[in-house]
């Protein structure tokens, strides 16, 4: 079923009989060339680009729950490539440029909006350190703008120009970047998998690893043994749960971080703005909502909850920079599990196992990296060696010195 | 989120900053045999439990005083705390 203008207008003609479920619900097989653990953004795009990129035979994605379930379906939605490591920054274009293209490629409305997003700036050092991150995102082949306090205000002409600890003297925009329907990307690549003959597995939980001779030989789940000869864990805030049954410990902590969505309003922010010296970025929701959030709430949480002292401070700096939204109220406030890294970047690696490859450490960023994720996870499951955009990602980095900390914080999960 | 502190009783997990798994007390002996890999070890590698962490929080705050919270990940139940000063050195032997 192929989704295009002329198959809504018949749809709508002939009452909406014809659309069919996206994809199968078919009983797992006993065995498969490759098994992905995890149905969130970066195991279907794995499973989708295996399938159509790598022409993967035989591959499985195991979900405990629904897809979508995980933090894919819980995040604010931002993709952008406007990072400042050399390590990061090809990978995440790399990424931005498919996301230009999914759409068209697997056939679904994932509602892919380039709007901008423009991080503000308050200070010299600042603009500074902008200014460098803008040049290596241009030396990447991004796109970056910085603006000066007219043309940010010429962008957002109601925004607070003179906070007093924090006036704002301008920005670093990046016009490619934007915002996705996150259900959507979900949808999209579950459906362009399913298609391409992947099984989608849903309330199928791994629940061990049979390993033997260190060589992994399939996986133990809630619904039954099913082998593999090579098998991708892309599990996202349950890494350290999942690889430890394999034994191995990682250098991730589970943490909490929350978003936000406000009752609808007409139209105002119509970019990504980023206040991240109010620890606040805000976007708005095709409805209308508000979709903000801030930092993490700080300690090691499963809980997919967080605490209301994030809350209170999420809405000062929301406040801070829009006093005009000071009358909305807040609609939704829900919390996912980011699998902070040591170093705030990911992991895209083979382990000490045989045929078991580890893909994690995404951290509270790891939407807009939905495709590339899965693209050069595939690109590892496939080949066995790194795709040229994420050789940095190796899970031994922090033990040979090669971090990639954007931030420059040290080992330290919730200051990245 | 309270924390029972032992010198002050309840307050506030604001009052705190966290800094992660309690297992950072035992900092490895830098001459001893295999102390890279134990580094390595120590500042990167966690157990990151779903459930029972033991975890240092700093009183940055209050008293200044750095503790050993036991807290449940799964809910953020807090189920005691002690200053970090009596885990370390019952750790170390009980030495004074
Ligand atoms: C509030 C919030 C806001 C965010 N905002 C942004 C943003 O604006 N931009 C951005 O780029 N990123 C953002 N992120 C981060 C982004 O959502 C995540 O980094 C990314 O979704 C993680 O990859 P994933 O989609 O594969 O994870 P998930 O969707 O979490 O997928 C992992 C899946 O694995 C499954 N699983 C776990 N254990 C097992 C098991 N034993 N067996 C089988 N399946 C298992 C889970 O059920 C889950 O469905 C945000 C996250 C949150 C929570």
């Amino acid at each position: 079923m192929r989704f295009s203008g002329f198959r809504v207008l018949k749809e709508a003609l002939t009452g909406h009989h014809g659309w069919k479920p996206l994809w199968r619900n078919p009983e797992p097989q006993p065995a498969y060339d490759v098994v992905i653990v995890g149905g969130g953004g970066g195991g279907l795009s794995t499973a989708y680009h295996l399938a159509k990129v790598f022409q993967g035979k035989r591959i499985a994605v195991l979900e405990k729950g629904w897809l979508g379930s995980g933090n894919i379906g819980r995040n604010t939605t931002i993709i952008r490539s406007n990072y400042l490591l050399p390590g990061n920054e090809p990978f995440y274009e790399f990424s931005m440029k498919l996301w230009e293209n999914m759409e068209q490629e697997f056939n679904f409305n994932a509602m892919v909006s380039q709007r901008g997003i423009l991080n503000l700036i308050h200070t010299d050092g600042q603009r500074d350190a902008y200014r460098r991150r803008g040049n290596a995102m241009l030396l990447a082949g991004a796109d970056a703008e910085l603006l000066d306090r007219e043309g940010v205000r010429a962008m957002y002409p109601w925004l607070n120009f003179d906070n007093a600890r924090f006036p704002i003297k301008g920005g670093l925009l990046q016009r490619r970047a934007g915002t996705a329907r996150h259900d959507g990307v979900v949808w999209g690549y579950a459906r362009g998998a399913d298609l391409l003959g992947v099984d989608i597995i849903q309330n199928c939980e791994v629940t061990g690893f049979r390993i033997e001779n260190g060589k992994v030989l399939g996986v133990e789940t809630t619904r039954g043994y099913i082998g593999a000869k090579k098998v991708g864990v892309a599990v996202a805030g349950s890494s350290s749960r999942v690889m430890q049954m394999a034994g191995m410990r990682l250098p991730i902590e589970s943490h909490v971080l929350q978003a936000f969505v406000s009752e609808g309003l007409k139209p105002v922010v119509d970019g990504v703005i980023t206040f991240g010296a109010g620890h606040f970025y805000v976007s708005q929701s095709d409805k209308g909502g508000l979709v903000f959030g801030g930092d993490i709430d700080g300690y090691n949480s499963y809980a997919q909850r967080g605490n209301l002292p994030v809350i209170e401070e999420v809405a000062e700096g929301g406040l801070a920079l829009m006093p005009a939204i000071g009358r909305a109220r807040l609609l939704r406030v829900w919390g996912g599990i980011m699998d902070m890294s040591m170093d705030g970047s990911p992991i895209i690696d083979r382990t000490p196992v045989d045929g078991l490859y580890f893909n994690g450490g995404w951290c509270y960023g790891g939407f807009k990296a939905t495709p590339a994720s899965g693209y050069c996870f595939a690109h590892l499951l496939a080949t066995d060696r790194p795709h040229e955009t994420a050789t940095a990602y190796r899970l031994d980095r922090f033990e040979r010195g090669y971090v990639i900390d954007e931030k420059g914080m040290g080992a330290q999960p919730n200051l990245h | 989120m309270l924390i029972p502190h032992p010198l002050l009783g309840p307050r506030d997990a604001q009052e705190f900053t966290y800094l992660g798994d309690a297992s950072l007390l035992n900092r490895p002996d830098g001459m001893a045999e295999g102390a890279l890999d134990a580094f390595n070890r120590h500042v990167y590698l966690r157990d990151n439990p779903a459930g029972v962490h033991r975890e240092l929080w700093f009183h940055e705050q209050g008293d200044r005083s750095w503790l050993v919270v036991t807290r449940n990940t799964l809910t953020h139940e807090i189920l005691g705390a002690e200053l970090a000063r009596d885990v370390a050195l019952a750790q170390k032997g009980g030495a004074k």
